[in-house]
């Protein structure tokens, strides 16, 4: 499995773009330990314009490649613990509703259905907007409107998993319902959950992102939706500030959609690259 | 199910799921940290004592939850989507009003990126595997990756500011008073640079479905039979192949209407669109919780009536899913 991900160019591409976000999010505080927020120089500074400020500095004089690298926290902070709710709620209910059937899948299915129908950008925008932008609420508004498709994903592996002989056997050796769901089903779901895993971390950074574009961003937390919202007005004369940020976006969620499909044609040998977009 | 059955059927269902929006709706008002009162009225002070004081009495709001409930919900079954302090005039005129324009950029956005997506899409699985396949993958890629409010800011940038060949700003000329057809064209000048931005992601989308979609039709068994009949690769492609992969596309696009919806919020903030989504974003800024919410609902409504929609058409254009069910 390693080798066929390993040997995916647009897989190793990712995996090296990501690293390199990470890296520069984790060594921020050392590379600029005057945060993200200090004023260094007079506002506007172009790209290049002084040393030392690579990438200029916004309309309150602030250093812009600092900005830049503290927003890499919050992206992936925000993209990865989301996307950890999303599965925790649905994990859950999928495999209950797949493993069970009868009512417990209908009522979870309705239950799923209805935040499926639901605009869910829309949703997010309501949810933060009405329990005050924060990260914890960002986090979780972002966990409620990505959670659907897991629970179906999951109830569909469960519902073809149980049917298998292995979880015949198992019923036979006496082992408990929720034992066999545990111990014997829900490994064998795993694969196509880390897929969707990794493009709902995608996701989630671009959700972040917009809501904080919009002026729902935590305010004690720089961000890069924040950081092109601010530049918003300014684009016909500072086009930069606005211009990174946007760059910084583009390349996280490109590596983490690559490393997906990366995982994604691993796991699935058989399907190709030809069977998949 | 005859076609009216399954009309029936939908929009009953559509009932049930607005009502249970509006149920989510007042329990947000609720949880919403503060008086609900002052909530309702827009936290920024907008209102004096005497208004929140109406407002708790119209509401019900010193008597049980459930009354609350049923008052809240038989307010919005009457259209009554509450009163905007901040812009002194009924949530629903404010909808009403931005509505048009709402609708005219998502359509437009979504036949202009169907119809690319789906060309983009046949093109890249005829090519399979050769560098325009690559090329045409690989922006999909790109696109699929760029935030939607990024790419709009950076079309103004390249094509208002710097070119000044579109207008950037807007849904018309303010102070042309421009009448009949040069109205239509001044709209459409407008129109094209909010509805390709919101058009590029989902044709990115889309393209990927479309090329995975014929992908899939061209290994099955029918077309080995149409290739051993001795037809050209050309004529299977368009007769055999196209036509059972367009479907399931058309599907996931119609499911995909939510997204539409909630782009435009991002795209209209952009651009100064006067739409439901701009009025969304303004709301934001106030804390005008009623105008936020009826913008929520009349937006879920909005996704809603298009899956109807687009699913009665799929049962006309194909008889086989109204036998499947």
């Amino acid at each position: 499995m390693w080798k066929r991900f390993r040997s995916n160019m647009g897989a190793m591409i990712g995996v090296v773009m990501l690293v390199a976000v990470i890296v520069i999010a984790l060594i921020a505080p050392l590379l600029f330990p005057d945060g993200p927020w200090q004023m260094v120089q007079r506002p506007f500074l172009a790209p290049f314009a002084v040393d030392g400020l690579p990438l200029g500095t916004d309309t309150l004089g602030r250093n812009v490649a600092a900005q830049l690298a503290y927003g890499a926290q919050v992206s992936l902070l925000v993209g990865l613990v989301s996307t950890l709710v999303a599965l925790l709620i649905g994990v859950p209910l999928g495999a209950l509703a797949g493993f069970y059937g009868g009512y417990a899948d209908e009522g979870a299915m309705r239950f799923t259905e209805f935040f499926q129908t639901i605009p869910n950008f829309a949703l997010a925008i309501v949810l933060v907007a009405i329990f005050e932008p924060t990260l914890f609420s960002i986090t979780l508004a972002i966990a409620i409107v990505s959670w659907p498709p897991v629970a179906r994903l999951v109830r569909a592996e469960v519902m073809s998993v149980r049917a298998r002989e292995f979880v015949d056997a198992a019923r036979l050796a006496g082992l408990s319902k929720p034992r066999i769901l545990i111990q014997q089903v829900l490994p064998n779901t795993v694969s196509p959950i880390i897929v969707m895993a990794s493009l709902m971390v995608a996701t989630a950074i671009l959700l972040e992102s917009s809501l904080s574009f919009l002026g729902l961003g935590d305010p004690n937390a720089m961000s890069w939706g924040y950081m092109i919202g601010a530049a918003r007005t300014v684009i016909r004369t500072s086009w930069w500030l606005s211009f990174f940020p946007g760059i910084a976006i583009v390349i996280t969620v490109l590596a983490l959609n690559l490393i997906g499909e990366g995982l994604n044609d691993a796991f699935n040998p058989h399907l190709s690259r030809k069977g998949k977009a | 199910m005859t076609i009216f059955a399954v009309i029936v059927s939908r929009l009953s269902k559509a009932i049930l799921t607005l009502l249970a929006i509006a149920i989510l709706n007042f329990f947000l008002i609720h949880a919403a940290p503060g008086d609900p009162a002052v909530v309702l009225a827009g936290e920024a002070g907008a209102a004096d004592e005497q208004m929140i004081e109406q407002l708790r009495e119209r509401f019900g709001l010193d008597q049980p939850m459930y009354v609350q409930l049923g008052k809240y919900v038989a307010g919005i079954v009457q259209l009554d989507l509450g009163y905007s302090f901040r812009q002194g005039a009924p949530v629903v005129d404010l909808i009403a009003d931005r509505l048009p324009a709402t609708l005219l950029l998502t359509l437009t956005a979504f036949v202009v990126s169907l119809a690319l997506g789906i060309a983009f899409g046949v093109a890249a699985a005829a090519r399979v595997g050769k560098p325009s396949d690559t090329a045409l993958t690989t922006m999909a890629l790109l696109f699929y990756a760029t935030p939607l409010y990024w790419l709009a800011l950076m079309a103004v940038l390249v094509f208002s500011v710097w070119f000044g060949w579109l207008p950037g700003f807007g849904y018309e000329t303010v102070g042309a008073n421009y009448t009949g057809l040069e109205r239509v064209l001044d709209i459409g000048r407008h129109l094209i640079l909010p509805a390709m931005t919101l058009g590029l992601f989902f044709t990115a989308v889309y393209m990927r479905m479309a090329r995975a979609s014929m992908l899939e039709v061209s290994q099955l068994d029918f077309v080995k039979t149409a290739k051993a009949k001795g037809l050209s690769d050309a004529v299977i492609r368009r007769r055999h192949i196209l036509r059972n992969a367009i479907l399931p596309v058309v599907t996931l696009a119609g499911l995909q209407a939510g997204q539409l919806v909630g782009g435009a919020v991002l795209t209209e903030t952009v651009f100064a669109w006067p739409g439901i989504g701009r009025l969304m974003f303004e709301s934001l800024a106030a804390r005008d919780y009623n105008t936020i919410l009826g913008v929520f609902l009349v937006s879920a409504a909005m996704v809603i009536l298009f899956n109807i929609v687009t699913d009665i058409v799929y049962r006309i254009v194909d008889p086989r899913i109204g036998a499947r069910s």
